[in-house]
C-alpha cells in the first residue's frame, strides 16, 4: 500500500510541519466505460466498490456521487454500531457487519475510532420487559452477545440515568450488548474511499445520475452531469434517493423516505461512556469523542426530501432525554439535521437484484444503516459480482414483498423507526 | 413541519395531522383474483416521489377527517387540499 500510514508517517510528516501529506484518493474524471459502477459515494457504496476490488478482483470500476463522498447519511447519522437484532436472517446480517468492524481500522490502515463501548436499550413498561428479554434469548441463540440488566445493573453500568420508580416511564430494566458501540462516520467514508481508490477504483464526485439507460431488459449505462458512462452493472446504494434513482429505471420500490434528525450539545467532559437507547420514549444519547452529546430523535411521519425535519420532534426526544437524565437539564444544543432515510415496510433492508439484468439495489436501511456498512458493502459486492446474493442477504431480496416473507423488525430491532 | 388547511377546519399546525401516505390507490375490487404480483403493488410498492406528490392526510388531533394534499416533497410546500371523492384541482 503506497501512502501507509503509520508512526513513522506520522513522525516524519511532523517533522516537515505536516505540510506533505499526500491526497488520500485520486480525482478522476470518468471514463467512457466501466465493468461496474455504484451509484452512491456514501459509506455503503464506498465499502461496496472497495470489496468489488479486493475481493472479487474488479478493479475497473466507478463510484459516482452527486455531491461529494460521505456528505449524505454517512456524515449525519448517529454512529451506532450494534448488531442486536431479533430475526435469524438480522441478526445473521449485522453482526457479520460488526465482526468486519472489530478488524476494519487494521484492515484499511485507516482509524475508523471503532469503539466497543455497549449499547444499552431501556425497557419502561412491562412489554418492553417481554420484548427485550426475549431478544436476548434471541440474541444468544444466533451466538451475539447480550444480557439482560435489571434496574439496580442499568444505574451501576450508567450512573446518570434517572432509575426513580416515579417518572413518568420508569426504567424497569435494559438489555446491553457490550461488542456494541460507536465509530467515527467521516472516517468510515474516507477509509473506505482510500482503499479503493489503491485498488485502481475511479472515485467520481459531483457527478449526478440524470437517467439509467437500459436495452429491453438489460442495464447498459448512466447518464450523469459528467456525461453518459457505459456499465452493464450498476449498483444503487443512494439511501434516501433510492426511488429516484429506480424510477429513473422504470422500477418502484416498496420505500417511503422521510426526515430524520439527530442533534449534537456542546462539548463538556466525559460523562457517558457508553450507548443508551430507549425505544419506549424514543431517545437514544452517546458522547463523542469531542465531547459532544449526540443525540437521535425519531422520524416524521410524512415522506419529504427536505433535509431538515420538524421540531415536534427533537420536542419529544428532548423531553424524554430530560427526564432520563436531568444532569443535562442546562445543556444547550449546538446543531440540528435531518438526513433523508429509506423506509421499508418491514423495517429491514433490500440487497438485492431487480427485475432488470445488471441493475442491483442496496437500500431501505431506514433509520440504522450505518452500523451494516461493512457488512453491507461486502454483500452487496459479492451480488454484484456474481450475480447472485450471499447467504446472509439471500433473505434481503425485493421479492419478499411479493411472496410475503418479510423480515419483519419494526420494534422487534430494538429501536421504533 | 408545515400549516395545513383543512378542508373542514381551515389552517392547522401540521402536528394536529396523521400522514396517510401515497393517494389515490385504490383498493382492488376483486381482491381474491389477485396475483402476489398484483397484492405486492397494492400494497407495499410506493412512487415515493421527490417533487409534486398526491397524498392523504387525516385531521387526527381535530375533526378527524381524511382528506387529500398536493404537496411538493422537496420543500414540503402545499399546493392543494381537496377532499375525499373530489377531483384533484392540478393534473395528476
Amino acid at each position: 500500500m503506497k501512502n501507509k500510514y503509520s508512526i513513522f508517517s506520522l513522525i516524519k510528516n511532523a517533522l516537515s510541519g505536516h505540510e506533505n501529506w499526500q491526497r488520500a484518493w485520486r480525482d478522476p474524471e470518468p471514463k467512457k466505460e466501466y465493468d461496474a459502477i455504484i451509484v452512491g459515494g456514501g459509506g455503503h457504496g464506498l465499502a461496496t466498490a472497495y470489496y468489488l476490488a479486493k475481493k472479487h478482483k474488479m478493479t475497473n470500476i466507478a463510484v459516482v456521487e452527486k455531491g461529494w463522498i460521505g456528505g449524505g447519511n454517512t456524515g449525519r447519522n448517529t454512529t451506532i454500531i450494534r448488531s442486536n437484532y431479533l430475526w435469524d436472517a438480522s441478526a445473521g446480517l449485522y453482526d457479520h457487519a460488526l465482526k468486519i468492524w472489530e478488524g476494519l481500522s487494521q484492515e484499511l490502515n485507516y482509524n475508523v475510532m471503532f469503539s466497543q463501548r455497549g449499547v444499552m436499550n431501556l425497557a419502561h413498561n412491562l412489554q418492553d420487559v417481554r420484548d427485550l428479554k426475549r431478544r436476548t434469548h434471541a440474541n444468544r441463540l444466533n451466538g451475539i452477545d447480550a444480557v439482560w440488566l435489571n434496574t439496580g445493573e442499568v444505574k451501576k453500568f450508567c450512573p446518570i440515568i434517572n432509575t426513580s420508580q416515579d417518572i413518568r416511564y420508569p426504567v424497569l430494566g435494559g438489555t446491553l450488548q457490550k461488542r456494541a458501540g460507536t465509530a467515527r462516520h467521516d472516517a468510515v467514508a474516507w477509509g473506505y474511499a482510500r482503499g479503493a481508490d489503491q485498488l485502481g477504483v475511479d472515485i467520481i464526485q459531483n457527478c449526478e445520475v440524470k437517467g439509467i439507460k437500459r436495452d429491453g431488459d438489460q442495464v447498459i449505462g448512466i447518464e450523469t452531469s459528467k456525461g453518459y458512462i457505459k456499465s452493464k452493472k450498476i449498483g444503487v446504494v443512494a439511501a434516501g434517493h433510492s426511488s429516484v434513482i429506480a424510477n429513473m429505471a422504470g422500477l418502484k420500490l416498496p420505500l417511503e423516505s422521510k426526515p430524520l434528525q439527530a442533534l449534537v450539545s456542546e462539548p463538556v467532559k466525559p460523562i457517558i461512556d457508553t450507548v443508551v437507547m430507549s425505544n419506549a420514549v424514543h431517545a437514544y444519547v452517546s458522547q463523542s469523542d469531542k465531547g459532544e452529546l449526540v443525540i437521535g430523535a425519531g422520524t416524521d411521519s410524512y415522506v419529504s426530501y427536505t433535509q431538515k425535519g420538524s421540531h415536534n420532534i427533537v420536542e419529544e426526544t428532548l423531553r424524554a432525554i430530560l427526564e432520563l437524565y436531568p444532569i443535562f437539564s442546562r445543556m444547550k444544543m449546538l446543531r440540528q439535521w435531518g438526513g433523508i432515510v429509506d423506509i421499508c415496510p418491514d423495517a429491514s433492508p433490500i440487497i438485492s437484484k431487480t427485475q432488470v439484468k445488471g441493475l442491483y439495489f442496496n437500500c431501505g436501511w431506514g433509520t440504522g444503516g450505518f452500523k451494516a456498512t461493512p457488512g453491507s458493502g461486502d454483500l452487496f459486492a459479492h451480488t454484484i459480482a456474481n450475480d447472485e446474493p450471499h447467504k446472509l442477504n439471500a433473505a434481503f431480496n425485493i421479492n419478499r414483498f411479493v411472496s410475503g416473507n418479510l423480515v419483519d423488525e419494526h420494534g422487534a430491532a430494538a429501536v421504533a423507526h | 413541519m408545515f400549516i395545513i388547511n383543512c378542508p373542514y377546519c381551515g389552517e392547522r399546525d401540521q402536528t394536529e395531522f396523521s400522514s396517510g401516505g401515497e393517494a389515490h390507490i385504490v383498493r382492488p375490487k376483486q381482491p381474491t383474483e389477485l396475483s402476489d404480483d398484483e397484492w405486492a403493488e397494492f400494497l407495499f410498492m410506493r412512487k415515493n416521489i421527490k417533487g409534486i406528490q398526491f397524498e392523504r392526510w387525516n385531521h387526527s388531533h381535530g375533526c378527524r377527517k381524511w382528506f387529500n394534499v398536493v404537496r411538493d416533497t422537496s420543500n414540503d410546500k402545499i399546493h392543494a387540499v381537496y377532499k375525499m371523492g373530489e377531483k384533484p384541482p392540478i393534473n395528476k
